[in-house]
């Protein structure tokens, strides 16, 4: 493929007809708001998949009995085994954000769904809408999660 | 080929993507109504702590509601996963694999939740 290095520009871009893209170039232009959004969608998505046995055991500690809620609690001021509890609030918190993110962004799907509201600028405000209530929900559901209130 | 848009569409056949479009968005709403539901209980539980929480979860109305919201979250979850294995992983023997790993980690969360509800 030798044809290949003369096409590619100074940023690596094939710049052939017809050539696809590569993820990486996509990530050298400036993506719009309602891109952001969208790829956070799925960066949320994952996140809550592969942190699903981390809820699951808290669903199980919380529920099962007095003792293990005790567990449960005290593992967000203790730790778990080598890790502190302050670290355990993170990961609850940036699932916090995933859940809020991506339920509001799916939440926006169902709008766009309903009403077709998928003009560029309709796109970029309800992708503001969503950042907003997602984000405001964070702050305020990670403010009770740290004891700030 | 003959008019195939709009309410015309063709979507049934092999492939379309019409399903796992529709249950998408199926197991979204019956999720969001149950977070809904769950909040509601939650504030109106009184002081928080084991007895008021895994209250919410003894009756047997709410264990069956949460046993469909698991199902349904590991479908949704599997819908995603394998669109994101299907942009990004090419090798179709890796693809597979993903996939495999993907529908194992799903069925053992979901069966350890279901446990989870019908031993309290």
């Amino acid at each position: 493929m030798a044809e290949l290095s003369k096409t590619r520009g100074a940023s690596g871009v094939d710049t052939r007809p017809g050539a696809n893209m590569r993820l990486l170039d996509a990530l050298q232009y400036p993506l719009p708001l309602a891109a952001k959004l969208s790829i956070l969608h799925r960066a949320s998505g994952m996140l809550m998949f592969f942190l699903l046995p981390f809820i699951v055991w808290m669903f199980d500690a919380s529920i099962t009995s007095e003792v293990s809620y005790d567990g449960f609690t005290s593992a967000f001021v203790a730790g778990i085994g080598f890790v502190p509890g302050v670290v355990i609030k993170l990961v609850a918190l940036s699932l916090i954000w995933a859940y809020l993110h991506h339920a509001v962004a799916g939440v926006r799907h169902l709008w766009m769904d309903a009403t077709h509201s998928v003009s560029k600028q309709q796109g970029h405000s309800s992708a503001v809408a969503t950042f907003v209530i997602s984000i405001v929900l964070t702050i305020a559901l990670g403010a009770k999660l740290f004891g700030l209130f | 080929m003959a008019v195939n848009y709009g309410s015309k569409r063709l979507v049934v056949g092999a492939h379309y993507g019409f399903r796992d479009w529709l249950s998408q968005r199926i197991t979204a709403v019956l999720m969001a109504l149950f977070t809904l539901t769950l909040l509601v209980q939650f504030l109106l539980g009184g002081p928080v702590g084991y007895d008021s929480w895994s209250g919410i979860f003894a009756p047997q109305w709410m264990k069956v509601l949460t046993l469909v919201v698991i199902i349904s979250l590991a479908w949704h979850a599997w819908v995603g996963m394998r669109d994101v294995w299907m942009d990004y992983i090419k090798p179709v023997g890796l693809r597979l694999l993903a996939q495999v790993f993907t529908i194992v980690w799903l069925v053992g969360c979901a069966g350890w939740a279901v446990q989870v509800l019908w031993r309290v």
